[in-house]
This record gives structure tokens, sequence and C-alpha cells, in this order.
């Protein structure tokens, strides 16, 4: 997407679809019955995914580094809101408190990683992963171990509830729209294009004056937040949490998701979230073998394509039929206003 | 002090198991820059290899264990070079890193869903008798793991310092550019260093499963234990997995009996904290140069 204004074109349309989705169209002539609590629930799942995995896309894809914990993260953050509204706290409240406590452990966490080489924060969040499960497991006063938490209350806007699936998933929608604009913002920062530099060449970036150790903790950190973020949207979506979607496997999940979708390019987390949601749904008729199916497919696209779906779309448009060079077509416009 | 001493010996067992795999994982590492997160499935699935072939062919014990090494050095090995990691080495070490983690899911879950979901049993090498010794009660099966754990290593630091071949593979581990202009054939020193991988990766599931029992999720713990041991003792140092190995097996029993079993698992993350922010190299490690 080179020219800004179709950019913005495919956000409004992209905007547009989304918050229509669940609304019943057939009474303005348009055969589409909206989709039915099931559908919504998938969508808004969608949504938290999206946001977990756009905080590993900037850990990954932009700082060039690796995490192997988000969904413990998530954990964090799903806990934490779980607490807090249980507590009669506002949702507000402990959706900022969530992404705050992640932010801080993330800082902690990446502090004595980063100090060293690449991969040391690939095996210290793996390690972190395995404790906080141990952790939620364990401690039943505070997080109720395996049998986890019920009756999670889904929050109010303005004395309006958010019980009914369809007016959660538009509040979901608006906070993910809000951090989407924010990781967008974060990104085009000059801040946010040190990153870039970073990524490319870590050495290079460093001697041209950018602090490669705080950049890289702080986008962890961010990064970090967002799974926090995901997790106090996750508790009341599901409305029960137990140690399960917070282990080690979960996380390894959302970084394969980042990679398969893109790394590094802004769209990938929305498109590897699609598909880790949506696959088990597609592949109901494999059972239990999914997992299998999904490992297979990473393999074999980590072999032939490993710049990930949003390369791979890159890739055929680019091999189609020859579209015009760039920039030419909108120097005729300019010409023709 | 009986009891400290039991908790040792066992820590070191288990530690010796660590170190088999924390070696395969350090030799990959320096040979090809092979960062493999599955070390841990491939610890966890040579023991399925000998199960099945006593549940479904009827082999006894030690045909088994050979068949399960044969089989390991071919499927972890052979395979695991010539499918997944040649096709992506040049691809950088991201593709490589999510490939190996994306293999370790499909393993993990492949046995589950083709073998079993439960945790199985596993024969000793040497019956589990306790015997006396010095005044100290030390379990065979115990002894038996260390002696053919540390004569595993001892073979291999053997077969690396005084044959031709192993010195090759030294020289390709330290500069394959070199190694290649000095008439090393490079391509063929890293192939063993997969197979030697898988061999031990073999050993140490034979070794591990009667004490731990054979899981098709233990590989988690497994794989954390051989990253801890490797970045504890120095990544680049085949001596340093080997100690580091020892430390995290005798740290793990100790914590287990004196400080919480429920938090046994937490203690690598501990051990990799302290190390890293105090001697980041390692134990034994030495700081390694960064080119631009």
């Amino acid at each position: 997407m080179r020219s800004p204004r179709l950019a913005l074109a495919v956000v409004v349309l992209a905007g547009l679809l989304l918050v229509l989705a669940p609304v019943d169209l057939t009474g303005f002539g348009i055969p589409y019955p909206g989709l039915r609590r099931y559908g919504t629930y998938i969508l808004t799942l969608w949504l938290v995914t999206a946001v977990a995995a756009m905080g590993v896309n900037l850990i990954v894809g932009y700082a060039g580094q690796e995490t192997l914990a988000q969904a413990a993260f998530l954990g964090i953050g799903a806990y934490t809101t779980a607490l807090m509204t249980q507590a009669g706290l506002p949702f507000a409240a402990s959706l900022l408190v969530s992404g705050l406590v992640a932010f801080l452990v993330g800082v902690v966490l990446g502090f004595p990683a980063l100090r060293v080489q690449r991969h040391y924060l690939a095996f210290v969040t793996l390690a972190f992963s395995v404790f906080v499960w141990l952790v939620i497991r364990n401690e039943e006063w505070l997080t109720g171990g395996v049998s986890g938490f019920a009756n999670i209350r889904r929050p109010s806007l303005f004395g309006i509830s958010l019980r009914p699936a369809h007016s959660f998933y538009w509040f979901a929608l608006a906070i993910t729209a809000v951090l989407t604009f924010a990781m967008w913002w974060l990104l085009r920062s000059p801040w946010g294009r040190a990153f870039t530099a970073l990524r490319e060449n870590p050495l290079r970036a460093e001697s041209l004056g950018v602090d490669v150790r705080t950049y890289t903790l702080l986008a962890f950190a961010i990064g970090s937040a967002y799974g926090g973020f995901a997790g106090a949207l996750y508790a009341p979506l599901v409305e029960f949490i137990d140690p399960a979607p917070f282990a080690l496997g979960p996380s390894l999940l959302y970084l394969l998701m980042v990679v398969i979708g893109g790394a590094g390019s802004f769209v990938g987390p929305f498109i590897g979230a699609g598909i880790a949601v949506l696959l088990p749904e597609w592949l109901r008729f494999a059972e239990g073998h999914y997992l299998i199916i999904y490992a297979v497919l990473v393999m074999l696209m980590m072999a032939f394509c490993p710049t990930g779906i949003v390369g791979l779309l890159a890739r055929l448009f680019a091999s189609g039929p020859r579209a015009p060079a760039p920039g030419k077509p909108r120097v005729l416009e300019e010409a023709k206003t | 002090m009986t009891d400290f001493v039991q908790l040792v010996v066992a820590g070191l067992a288990t530690g010796a198991i660590y170190a088999l795999a924390a070696v395969g994982f350090t030799l990959l590492w320096q040979a090809s820059q092979t960062i493999n997160f599955a070390q841990g499935e491939f610890v966890m699935l040579p023991a399925f290899f000998a199960l099945a072939a006593m549940k479904w062919l009827g082999l006894s014990f030690s045909l088994a264990a050979l068949l399960a090494i044969t089989l390991a050095v071919l499927v972890l090995g052979v395979m695991f070079k010539t499918i997944i990691v040649d096709p992506l080495i040049r691809q950088g070490v991201l593709p490589l890193v999510i490939s190996t983690i994306a293999l370790g899911i499909f393993l993990k879950d492949g046995v589950k869903d083709l073998y079993s979901a439960e945790a199985h049993s596993f024969p000793t090498i040497l019956p589990d008798r306790l015997i006396d010794l010095a005044g100290v009660k030390v379990s065979m099966a115990q002894l038996g793991v260390l002696a053919v754990a540390l004569g595993t290593i001892a073979a291999l630091s053997w077969f690396l310092a005084a044959t031709r071949t192993g010195r090759q593979m030294q020289a390709t581990a330290q500069n394959a550019t070199v190694a290649r202009i000095l008439g090393v054939n490079v391509e063929r020193m890293i192939l063993y260093t997969f197979l030697i991988n898988a061999a031990l990766a073999a050993v140490a599931s034979l070794l591990i499963s009667p004490i731990y029992l054979a899981k098709f999720s233990s590989g988690e713990t497994l794989g954390l234990a051989a990253f801890v041991a490797a970045i504890v003792g120095g990544f680049n140092q085949v001596r340093g997995a080997i100690v580091g190995g020892l430390v995290v097996g005798v740290i793990d029993n100790l914590a287990a009996a004196y400080v919480s079993t429920a938090y046994r698992q937490a203690v690598p993350l501990c051990l990799l904290v302290l190390i890293i922010l105090f001697r980041p190299q390692g134990l034994l490690g030495r700081k390694e140069q960064r080119a631009v």
C-alpha cells in the first residue's frame, strides 16, 4: 500500500465491515443475517488474540527478539482483571493495571536477558512461562488453582451492560482499535523507526547512537503490556479462566502465529491471529489432530516462504500480471487533477 | 547428612542425563548455528520408540533400546538435518527457530495422538536396589544411570579430542571457513554432529524415562533443563554443558527436597537469571566476539 489515501480507504472499509459483522442486514435489502452468538464470540476471540499478537510482532518483527511467554503475560492480565473485578473495581482501572503490571514484569524480566546475546530472551521467557504457570496452578488462595476463576463479570459502559455477545464485541473492537492506532503511531514515530534500524543491523544502529539495549527492553516491555491488555479482555470474554490457556504451549502458538502472518509487517499479526483462531474451527473434522497439521503447515511455510502470509501475498502480486510501475499512476492522476 | 549425600547422588544421576542433552544442543549450535527448540522433545521421543518396539514388535528391552537409538539417529539426526535444517539454514535464524518450535509441537502431539497421552513406566538398566556404600545407601539404578551417562560423555570427549574425525569436527565448529580451506569435509562433519546429537538424546531418553516416566509432555521440562544447563555451563563449550548439566541436576534435586516440590521447576529460572546477571558467558564459557 504505497498511497496513504488507498490505505486509509482500506482501513475505513475494514473497520466498517468489522462493526457491521454481527448486525442483521436483511432489513436493508442485503442478504446477510449477521453473525450469531458463537460467530461473534470467535470474532471477539480473534480481536483479543490479535492484540496479543501485535505485542509479539513488536518484539519479534521490529526488535528482532524472540518471546516465548506471551500467554503468560495474557495470564497476568487475565488474573489481574479477574481479581480486580471481583474486588468491585471498574474495568477501565483493571485494563490499565493489567497492561502496567505486564509492562513492569517485562522490564524486570528483559533487563537481565537483554544484557547478553540474542536468544537469551527466548530462554528466559521460556523459563518464565513455566514459572507463571506454576504460580497460577499452586497459589490457590489467589488464583483458584486448577479449578480456576468462574463468573468473571463483563463490565458495563455508561450504564449499558456489556453482557450480550454483540455489545461485548463492539467494546472489544473499540479497545482493539485504540491499541492498534497506538501501535501504528508508535512505529511511525522517530522512536519506532529506530526499531527498524535495530532489526536491520543492531551494531550499526548502535554506532549511530541508538541505545540498543534500552530500545529492545522497551519494545519487549510494551509488547508484553499488549499481552496484559489482551488478557484483560480475555477474562471477561470467556468469563472463566484456569491455568491451561496461559501455559508454555499457547505462548509458543503466539510466536508461531505472528511469524506465519508475517513478522515485521503491520497487518501480519491480524492475519496470523485469524488463522490461529479459525484453524481449529476449520479442522473440526481432524478432531484432536489439528495441532499436528498446524505444525506441519508452519514448517512448510518456513521452508518455502519464511516471510509469512504477507510475504506470500506480496510475492503473488509481484509475479502476477505485471502491474504498472509504482509511482507512475500517481503522477498521471496528479496531472489530470 | 546421609540424606544429603543421597540427594546429591540422585541429582548427579539426573544431571548427567541433562548434560547429555545439553552437550548435543551445544554441539549443534557450534557446528551449524542451529538452536534446537525441540531438544526436549528429542529426549522425549526415543523412549516411545522403545516402548512401541516392545509393545508392537514384542522385542526384548535391550533390542528395543538399540532399535530406539538407531531410529533416533535416522529420524532426529538424518531426517531432521535434511528435511528441516538444510532448507532453512540460509533463511536466517528466526525461521529455523520457528521451525524447530513447530517440530517440537509436532513430535509432542504426534506421540500424544498416535501412541498415548498417559505416562508410561519404563524399564531400568540396573535393578532399583539400594546398596550400602560407606554407610550411605545409594540406589543401583542411579549408579547405573550415572555410569552410562558419564561413560557416554567420556567416549564422546575421547572421540572429539583423539580421533581424526573428532578433531575435524572441532575445527568445523571453531571456524568452518578455515576448516574447509584445510581440506576438512565440513558438510560431512556437520552431519556427524546431527547424528551425535540424536544419539545423545536417545541415550538420555532411555536413562531419564525410568526416573520421570515416559510422557508426551515431558519434553518441556527436559528441554528447559538442557537449555539452562547449556547456558549455565557456557553456550560455546562442551565441557561447560557437562558441568552445567550436573549443577542443574543437583540443585534441582536439593531444591525439591529442601525448598518446595511445587516450585521445583522454577529453580532453573532462578539459576538462569543469576548466571545471566553475574556470569553471562557461563561458568566455563568464553566471551563471543560480535562482527558487524
